[in-house]
């Protein structure tokens, strides 16, 4: 099976500091894929040069088997990557649905939408409400309120609901539990395996060992730059990850790609 | 012998023509946007040109602006100027700062605007603002005839700080008109029901519509406005308009401003009290000259504590009694 | 450290019993001050309305001749200008950006507009059109050193501020342009004083200007794709730019937009004062008397909070304040002294109305 995102040899430097050393990657159709590494290990680098928040100084990525150069996060989301930032990338001051669709508004069919740009509020309601349903989110009383007036879990999962409904080939989540305590982290695992379950391959960034290990279908080890292996959760206990991550142990031989 | 003699006509020569040429002078005005302002520094610096001096201006940022005209005053002394002309903006506050211009050997005059008290400069060159003031209060009065009686009076003033310049010229209208003062230092003290009350322009045209408007509404009959300057007096028309009451309206000033003596000419303002900023400059630069040379202090009209430069009132319709000039002579003395 | 982690890989599973709705929109009990702020969280422009009904009310009792239409519509017309000026304060501070330049600009707009029709001889209509496109301009300017070269809003508007001002003295020449002779050759630039009937009373035309502006720019704010990224922009631009929000390029059309509006403000001066005055008191002080509507008007100087309607309202707070104090005869300090009571009260009702999300 072709991966959906491959990178090879991703380099970036920070002047004397080399971020990402020939990293590879590969994400496959259908999967949750949980990138772990240390502190300082290049993964939050490697995953913007993925989502376009950085060019890489070389490397190529191919996305669908097409080779692709992300400028801007905007590229990468128009060619269908989208990524939850740990900060959300939520306005806090504006309603549900407005955030759902921030950048990529729906307009009133007709000289309303066309002349006066108006926007088409029952059908953004409509498209949001639907969104959070499928994603089991909710009972929803009023889309229409404030992301503000959300707990930390809802806000995740406005966040991951609009990365759901636009993604059209990958979601990146980034530490998305991070924030959030015990139940709302809970909550935001059924949501990422759901998203998986209709068919919408997932990046997880994450420390978090028994997280990685409940719903990624592989793990991809990133330490000092590089790929160091990739492993299924079957095969490894998460004391084997924590010691390859942090060199405690040795990698096993890298499986085929 | 002969190199001796060519010395002195050299000295003399320039005894002549550049007898000032290491003296220097400060004009410090309130503002330098105010066109009554920009006149007086046009006519100072015509005058120090003239006698070979070296004029430095200085203004505030906006009337009122105290600290500005107190570091004018300190960067004068430290140029070792002979003598420094100012439009005080606090006529009060700033006088601790001229007395340390005069103890360092300045003469310091006043233009326009006296101080606070008015000994504290050498000199005051400046129109009698209550001679003004009375002119054009004589005016309406004479203008109204019996009606005067029952005149509704609205007085568009300068501030709320009540400069003393505005508090002459209002305290002159109401005396002219013949209505009787309280406190002659302030204004806002009378109990005469004829005023329908005092309001704040700032002197320009945005302040007097909004003054205007302010007091119509309390009294839409009022039939004789006074204002503090021309700009004001055009601001109250475009209120009087607004209610069409602008041909039944008196409208009076002071200034007597070029756009000011047009407006008597177009039926705006009835009367203005021209004063002369130009002259007020070129006099105390001639003051301070005079003083580089000599150590000569002006001296005061006699019967008043300041030099005058003058008042005249100019007006369209003339009426008995009170002394004025057409308009045609006022635009020929007009300034701005 | 890592190896009470794996101890701890079940610990979950005593969580299988717990309710599990965490992330369920609903919350239904609230005492009636929560509803009351959940209330004015969401319509932002709610509180100075109150204030202004109160005011109204307050006024109407102790003056009986406030109540009637001449001094409504008096009121109305005396805040023209600042409400124009509000309307470009509010597009700028909703942005979480503030301007100080509005003031000057409209002065220098207006003498712009007057210097052209009488100096250079060209038709009045167009130096409106030149006017309107140089305050557009230098609202592009402000919007492009803040976007673009990232200066703190505060400093460049302060800069063109006093740039523009000292320019608009030099250009004139402190002359001003009589209304006589505007009437006279060029009555357009008067249009917006033009005044009409409404019932007893009269009106001019500005008033009508400023309720449309306030109408199509609420119209644009809330309806339109372009005023939700304006709200998200000040709200959080980082967070803006990453859902695709092309933040600079927002802040660039907001300055202009705003440098539009004080260019209007600036013809609606001409209309109001009869002539064109580079010495007007809006110069210094317009940038001072639009953000206290906007901040009594209830908009959040963070940005991303608060409405132009609000700022309306803020707005005539101030004209029935200044107007009402002066029918009772008091102090006009005690006008400013009220006011600011009013911004101090303003500033924190909206923090109480913030703490919603905390």
């Amino acid at each position: 099976m072709e991966p959906i995102l491959k990178a090879r040899g991703l380099v970036k430097r920070f002047g004397k500091v080399i971020a990402l050393n020939n990293a590879d990657f590969d994400l496959y159709p259908g999967e949750v894929l949980a990138v772990i590494g240390d502190n300082g290990a290049g993964k939050s680098v490697m995953i913007k040069s993925l989502s376009g928040a950085i060019r890489p100084d070389s490397g190529k990525v191919w996305l669908d088997g097409d080779e692709v150069a992300f400028s801007t996060p905007l590229d990468a989301r128009k060619q269908g990557i989208e990524t939850v930032y740990q900060t959300l990338a939520l306005s806090p001051a504006l309603s549900i649905a407005d955030n759902i669709f921030m950048g990529r508004e729906l307009r009133k069919k007709g000289p309303l939408g066309t002349i006066l740009k108006q926007l088409d509020r029952p059908a953004m309601n409509r498209f949001a409400r639907e969104k959070l349903t499928e994603l089991g989110l909710m009972t929803i009383q009023n889309i229409a309120q404030s992301v503000e007036t959300l707990s930390g879990g809802q806000r995740q999962g406005v966040a991951v609901a609009r990365a759901a409904a636009f993604g059209s080939k990958v979601i990146i989540l980034d530490e998305p539990t991070a924030a959030l305590g015990v139940k709302e982290s809970r909550k935001v695992l059924e949501l990422i395996q759901q998203v998986r379950d209709r068919g919408m391959p997932v990046v997880l960034i994450s420390h978090n060992m028994p997280h990685v290990f409940e719903v990624a279908d592989r793990i991809h080890v990133h330490r000092l730059g590089e790929r160091l292996c990739t492993i299924s959760p079957k095969d490894y206990t998460m004391s084997d990850a924590v010691a390859f991550m942090t060199g405690a142990k040795e990698a096993p031989a890298q499986e085929a790609a | 012998m002969h190199k001796l003699l060519l010395t002195s006509a050299i000295a003399f020569a320039a005894t002549a023509t550049g007898a000032f040429a290491d003296t220097s002078a400060c004009l410090i005005t309130k503002t330098d946007t105010n066109p009554f302002f920009v006149k007086m520094r046009e006519g100072a610096a015509a005058k120090a040109e003239e006698l070979g001096i070296e004029l430095k201006a200085y203004a505030g940022k906006i009337d009122g602006d105290n600290e500005a005209q107190v570091a004018a005053i300190e960067t004068c002394i430290a140029d070792g100027a002979s003598g420094i002309l100012i439009t005080a903006s606090d006529t009060a506050g700033i006088v601790p700062s001229i007395q340390k211009a005069r103890d360092a050997g300045l003469l310091v005059i006043a233009l326009d605007t006296p101080l606070d008290p008015i000994d504290a400069a050498d000199m005051t060159f400046a129109t009698d603002n209550f001679l003004a003031g009375e002119l054009i209060g004589q005016w309406a009065a004479a203008k109204l005839g019996d009606a005067a009686a029952d005149a509704r009076i609205a007085m568009l003033d300068l501030g709320v700080s009540q400069p003393t310049v505005g508090v002459l010229r209002d305290q002159g209208f109401l005396q002219g008109f013949g209505i009787e003062l309280g406190d002659p230092k302030k204004w806002g003290d009378e109990d005469d029901p004829r005023i329908v009350g005092h309001d704040v322009t700032a002197g320009n045209e945005e302040g007097g519509r909004k003054a205007m408007e302010n007091l119509l509404i309390t009294d839409p009959e009022i039939n004789v406005v006074y204002t503090i300057n021309e700009p004001a007096a055009a601001g109250a028309y475009e209120a009087l308009k607004a209610m069409g009451r602008q041909d039944d309206v008196i409208v009076v000033s002071v200034d007597g401003g070029c756009p000011g003596v047009q407006n008597i000419a177009d039926g705006v303002i009835g009367a203005t009290s021209q004063q002369y900023p130009l002259l007020m400059a070129s006099l105390g630069i001639e003051a301070i000259a005079a003083f580089a040379a000599d150590g000569s202090k002006p001296e005061p009209t006699p019967g008043k504590d300041f030099y005058d430069t003058g008042v005249a009132l100019v007006t369209g319709e003339p009426v008995d009694g009170v002394e004025s000039i057409s308009i045609e002579e006022g635009l020929a003395l007009c300034w701005g | 450290m890592t190896e009470t982690e794996f101890k701890g890989q079940d610990f979950e599973k005593s969580l299988t019993d717990a309710t599990a709705n965490v992330a369920e929109f609903d919350d239904s009990e609230r005492s009636a001050l929560r509803r009351f702020q959940q209330i004015l969280h969401s319509t932002p422009s709610l509180v100075p309305l109150i204030v202004l009904a109160a005011s109204l009310i307050v006024f109407g009792l102790l003056e009986e001749r406030f109540f009637r239409a001449a001094t409504l519509t008096l009121i109305m017309q005396q805040i023209a200008v600042v409400g124009i000026l509000g309307v470009a304060q509010s597009l700028v501070i909703l942005t979480a950006g503030i301007d100080l330049s509005v003031g000057a600009f409209a002065v220098f707009t207006s003498v712009v507009m007057g210097q052209f029709t009488f100096r250079y001889g060209i038709p009045p209509a167009i130096s409106i059109v030149i006017g309107l496109a140089v305050g557009t301009a230098l609202g592009a300017i402000n919007g492009w050193l803040v976007a673009k070269v990232k200066l703190p809003p505060f400093i460049v508007t302060l800069g063109t501020w006093q740039i523009v001002l000292a320019a608009n003295f030099m250009y004139s020449a402190n002359e001003t342009i009589r209304s006589q002779d505007i009437e006279a050759e060029a009555p357009i630039l008067q249009f917006w004083g033009t005044s009409f009937k409404i019932g007893a009373t009269t009106a001019t035309l500005a008033v009508l200007l400023l309720i449309a502006i306030v109408i199509i720019m609420a119209y644009v704010l809330r309806q339109t794709a372009w005023g939700r990224h304006t709200y998200a922009v000040g709200d959080d631009p980082e967070a803006a730019e990453l859902a695709g929000v092309q933040v600079k390029r927002q802040l660039i059309q907001v300055y202009a937009l705003a440098g539009f509006f004080t260019a209007v403000a600036g013809w609606v001066m001409i209309g109001r004062y009869g002539s064109v005055s580079p010495a007007a008191s809006t110069g210094q002080i317009g940038n001072i008397q639009a953000i206290t509507a906007v901040v009594i008007g209830g908009i959040s100087l963070f940005g991303g909070r608060g409405s132009i309607l609000g700022m309306f309202f803020g707005a005539l707070i101030v004209g029935v304040f200044e107007l009402g104090l002066r029918m009772l005869g008091t102090n006009p300090q005690l006008t400013y002294l009220l006011i600011g009571v009013l911004i101090i009260s303003a500033v924190a009702t909206d923090q109480w109305i913030r703490k919603i999300s905390g």
